[in-house]
């Protein structure tokens, strides 16, 4: 008896989808578009997060020291630089050592290699925990007795971390607006085929049949159209993400830049295209069915 | 069973369809409710199949008290009752068979119990052999009984129809009366509302008329006044 409703309701369902082609194509469609809008966001807010982390462990503070400290003066300011917030290490690197990694750096230095180590000073590379308020650590490594002066990258360090909130929140926003979009188009897809067999579910409830019968082929439309809509999105996903990374690596081959493999990503991503496709065909269907049920 | 007490209804907008209805059908009773149009038998009849609900009063169905059933029991509710309207509300796209067959299935009954009652009660009313028919295919006479059919199916306690033979001619019309009395005897309770005062005079049943809201007399015997 179970078996034999449950074959009913799958075959009602389908009947439904092929019913109403057109729709049924225009809902999935619509899950796919918002679906790939979705992920696309989603996926760039994490490659540019992976690339600000990537940044901050590599973004220092270039810390010079006066130049009247002999080396052991230097040496003796590392445990103030340490106690500084947000510091996460400090390395000291003599004027020799800097002279050998800029020999090393420029094969070729030019004049500049007629220059000795006597030309630079003794300098601390200060890593930092968070990128967003290196600013405010500079300016505590600026006030440390002994250091003459500090660079940081500041500029690439905002931007980036601009670049990261306006695409968390976009990513938000578009989530938000492109769920009660889908549901909608869903909702509506389903409504076109409550309203062409009101006749039917009027039978149905004067017969007696109970308001979980009505619904479960309605809501097994939802879930069929819902779940094609994410998995067709899935793969569409994975070969558009496969190709741009492809060219974007091949194009910038000595950029820092690295791109998150789909490999990496793939489940969770599989995973939420499938739970927002289900959810929208459930929610979508039960919206639909809603005002027949009421009597 | 059927007992209404003291039953009011206003609608929305301030109709007061009925103004105190009082009335008892026992099982196995054969009972016509007539009275003009608009005095009131269409709202009796979706109160009793659950439809609209009373603004005062009580009324009992089949041992349910309608007046504080729990959403989830109507289905049961109803599944002791079958309905007839005028307009057959058959399914265009079904067959007779399929049209009948679908008030088994939306209820759970499984293909082997549908296979074996569905004949019986389409022989029962005589389209034994209109069984692959659409129903666009048949006459009205035949829709209605097709639609009687499907009221059967389910075994119910009690068949209501509500103005049946509105779409027929007198002879058709005899017909299905005639069916419903031949169902009547094999133990259904029936109710038919109908304000076709001719044929109500050609049965001898009990007849309980309404105007403007309100029972105007109840009783044996095929004669009825409603202009009094
Ligand atoms: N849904 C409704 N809303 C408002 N008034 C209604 C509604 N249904 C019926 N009525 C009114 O209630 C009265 C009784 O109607 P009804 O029960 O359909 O009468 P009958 O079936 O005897 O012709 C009529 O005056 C009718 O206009
Ligand atoms: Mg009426």
């Amino acid at each position: 008896m179970k078996g034999n409703r449950f074959v009913y309701y799958v075959r009602e369902g389908i009947n439904s989808i092929f019913n109403h082609g057109f729709m049924s194509f225009a809902s999935v469609c619509i899950i796919v578009a918002c679906l790939l809008i979705m992920g696309s966001f989603t996926l760039l807010a994490l490659n540019v997060d992976s690339i600000i982390n990537s940044m901050e462990s590599e973004n220092e503070i270039m810390a010079f020291v006066d130049e009247s400290y002999s080396t052991a003066d230097a040496q003796s300011i590392k445990p103030g630089l340490e106690a500084i917030d947000n510091v996460s290490s400090v390395i000291f690197v003599t004027r020799e050592q800097a002279w050998d990694d800029f020999l090393d750096t420029y094969s070729d230095p030019g004049r500049l290699g007629e220059l000795g180590p006597e030309t630079l000073r003794d300098r601390y590379v200060i890593y930092v925990d968070d990128i967003s308020i290196i600013a405010a650590t500079r300016d505590a490594v600026s006030r440390v007795d002994g250091i003459a002066d500090t660079t940081v990258h500041l500029d690439i360090a905002k931007t980036l971390v601009k670049i990261r909130n306006i695409v968390t929140i976009a990513s938000i926003a578009l989530v938000a607006i492109l769920f009660t979009i889908s549901l909608f188009i869903m909702a509506n897809t389903i409504k076109l085929t409550t309203f062409e067999r009101r006749d039917e579910i009027a039978i149905m409830k004067m017969v007696g049949a109970t308001s979980t019968f009505i619904r479960w082929p309605f809501v097994v439309q939802g879930l069929i159209l819902g779940l094609l809509g994410s998995l067709l999105s899935f793969v569409m996903e994975w070969g558009l993400y496969t190709l741009f990374s492809d060219k974007l690596m091949a194009g910038a081959e000595l950029s820092l830049l690295t791109v998150i493999p789909f490999s990496v990503v793939s489940i969770p991503i599989f995973i939420a295209f499938t739970v927002v496709g289900l959810g929208v065909g459930v929610i979508g269907s039960l919206l639909a069915i809603k005002n027949y049920l009421k009597v | 069973m059927v007992r209404f007490t003291d039953v009011f209804k206003s609608y929305e907008n301030g109709t007061k369809a009925l103004r105190g209805v009082s009335f008892e059908i026992a099982d196995g009773e054969f009972a016509f409710l007539v009275g003009p149009s608009g005095s009131g038998k269409t709202t009796i009849i979706k109160l009793l199949t659950g439809e609209i609900a009373p603004t005062d009063g009580k009324i009992i169905v089949n041992d349910y008290d309608l007046t504080n059933i729990k959403f989830s029991k109507m289905p049961y509710m109803r599944r002791t009752l079958g309905v007839v309207f005028q307009d057959y509300r058959l399914i265009e796209d079904k067959t007779v068979f399929e049209n009948v067959a679908f008030a088994m299935r939306v209820v759970g009954a499984s293909s082997k119990e549908i296979r074996r009652r569905v004949p019986y009660v389409l022989e029962l009313v005589g389209l034994d052999t209109r069984t692959r028919r659409h129903p666009q295919e048949l006459s009205g006479g035949e829709q209605q009984r097709v639609a009687i059919a499907r009221a059967l199916v389910n075994n119910p306690r009690l068949i209501i129809a509500d103005e049946p033979t509105g779409n027929l001619d007198p002879a058709r019309s005899l017909e299905i009366m005639m069916l419903l009395q031949k169902i009547n005897e094999l133990g259904t309770t029936v109710l038919v509302v109908t304000h076709e005062k001719e044929l109500v005079e050609s049965f001898s049943k009990r007849v309980i008329a309404i105007d403007g809201g309100k029972i105007i007399s109840d009783g044996m015997g095929g004669y009825y006044n409603y202009e009094r």
